[in-house]
Formats: structure tokens, sequence, C-alpha cells
């Protein structure tokens, strides 16, 4: 099964990156984008019988490994 | 006094921290292998900087889940003095052992210069002796030193006078100037800034030698009490 995971600064937190980003944008003349958020990527190779257990699996490594609870948050998402 | 000094695969300031212990404080210090479980007796423990894990995924997030940490984590709770610089700070806030999170700094570059710090506390381990208000020119070297950390968490390191030392000028963004933060008990300590580079008159700066000095006298108080 394949879990794919997004991590996300959580909107409290300023995001050096993404400002940046959208005033690169802004500088191009892209003037119909808003602020620019960047985040992490994740696909992952699960061995599960159920999307649940993937998703409990995903979870368990997002909250321990792939994110940072003080700063970011993530979705997880399963494909079967 | 004997220091441990954390060798994780790419820290890079691991000599300047044996430098700084051996020779300019004159104590005995080794180098830990991430891989060991024991400290080795050490009485005093530093993590120093660099780019553990080549900071993949984040910086620090791989080194805390080295072998090594269970052994600072356990030294930790037992009181000892344990003190974590740059990368090492970074490593120390991801295992949990100090509140918040180390940051992209704010202008988006890596920065690579002298930098005043004012000690803010004289309750950690590092500042111990050190009168609050003191001045200290300090290496820092880093791209991610901007601290933050929730309103609720930055009120109770206020509260529980858990801020070490603040930037006189703020170089990375770090939330209310922080460079260098303690746990509740005053002894683990993270900073950004490099006392180890800053022991000797010849290097620019003698002023980390104080720190690293109360640090020490900090360590011998409680191994004498002991």
């Amino acid at each position: 099964m394949k879990a794919r995971v997004f991590v996300t600064l959580k909107p409290s937190v300023f995001d050096p990156q993404g400002r940046t980003i959208a005033d690169a944008l802004h500088s191009l003349g892209y003037t119909g984008v808003g602020d620019v958020r960047q985040g992490k990527y994740f696909e992952l190779e699960v061995d599960a019988k159920s999307a649940d257990e993937a998703t409990r699996l995903v979870g368990d490594v997002a909250d321990k490994v792939l994110a940072n609870p003080v700063i970011e948050s993530y979705r997880v998402e399963i494909e079967q | 006094m004997k220091f441990a000094v954390v060798v994780f695969p790419g820290s890079n300031c691991d000599h300047d921290a044996y430098h700084a212990a051996k020779h300019v404080l004159g104590q005995q210090a080794e180098y830990v292998w991430h891989k060991e479980t024991s400290l080795r007796g050490a009485d005093v423990v530093i993590l120093p900087g660099g780019f553990a894990h080549g900071d993949y995924l984040r910086t620090g997030a791989i080194a805390r889940f080295s072998p090594v940490m269970a052994a600072v984590a356990e030294f930790a709770a037992g009181g000892g003095p344990v003190v974590g610089i740059c990368n090492g700070f970074q490593v120390l806030a991801e295992a949990g052992l100090l509140a918040g999170a180390l940051q992209k700094n704010a202008g988006l570059k890596f920065l690579c210069r002298t930098v005043e710090c004012t000690v803010v506390t004289d309750r950690s381990v590092l500042t111990r002796g050190l009168a609050p208000g003191t001045t200290l020119q300090l290496p820092i070297n880093h791209f991610e030193g901007n601290y933050t950390c929730d309103a609720a968490t930055l009120e109770r390191l206020r509260a529980q006078d858990q801020i070490v030392l603040r930037y006189t000028e703020n170089p990375n963004g770090s939330l209310d100037d922080i460079a260098g933060i303690s746990n509740e008990a005053g002894n683990v300590v993270g900073l950004m800034p490099h006392p180890e580079r800053a022991c000797e008159a010849i290097l620019g700066s003698a002023d980390g030698a104080s720190l690293l000095g109360a640090f020490l006298a900090a360590a011998g108080a409680r191994v004498t009490a002991a």
C-alpha cells in the first residue's frame, strides 16, 4: 500500500521560505498569488492489511519522525 | 571533571568543544560516538555543533534517535549538566529535552559572524555566577537558529527564568531575541552561539570561556555535593 504524508508549518508559524517565494512571484507579475506556504511531501510504501492499519502506522511515523509537533502539522492519504 | 563530547556523523565542532574542555579549561575530555549507549562516567556532556546526520528531514530530527541520546536523556533527568551548542541545541529541542524548535533564519541567510549576547539569568548551569546583564561577544554560525515556540511556552520560559541568553541585535528572527534557553531545572542548556570557539583572545573573543568556566564550576559543585 502506498501512503502520502503532507507536512506543513502550523498557521501560526512564520514561513520565511514561503514568504520569499511569494515575493518572487509578485515581482514576476503574478499578482493573483497571495500567501505561499512551503511544506514537505513523503511517499511511503507500507505493509498493512487495511487502510485503517496503514493510517495508524503512518500516523505514528509522522507523529514521531516526519513532523515536529512544535511547529508542524500533517495530513495522511492512503492509496489502496 | 570529565567532559563527554558526543559525536554524530556530521558533527563538525566536536574538536572545538574538545579543545575548549581539554586545553582551555584543562579538564579530561572524551569523544563519545553516537552509537554508544553510555556516557562513560562523564560529569558533563556537550552536544557539539555541525550537521548531525546531514540535517536531513529537520535539523536534529534523526540525531535524537541515535542510541547515545537515551543515555543523554537519563543523565539530564538525573540533574547532569548538558549543553547543546548550535546543532546540539537543535538536537536537544527535537529530543524534547528543551522546549520549542529552531527554524530557518528569518532572512534565509546562513549567518557566520560575531554577535553580542546578554546573560539573562544566572540560574542555568552555563551562566551560574555570571551577573545578569553581562554582555558577551560570541560567534554564530547557523542557517537554522530562529527560535520559535507557542505563546504559552514563551510565557513559561519567561516566568520560570529559562531564557539564558538574548541577542542584543536579533540576527535571525528568533522569538523574544532568544539565543539560548534552559530546561526547567536549569541543568540542560541549548544555545546557538559558539562559546567553545571564543575561548582565546587570538580567536577574536575569550568571552566564551566565562560561560564554559561557569559550566565547569556548576558541574564541580554538583560533584562535590554528591
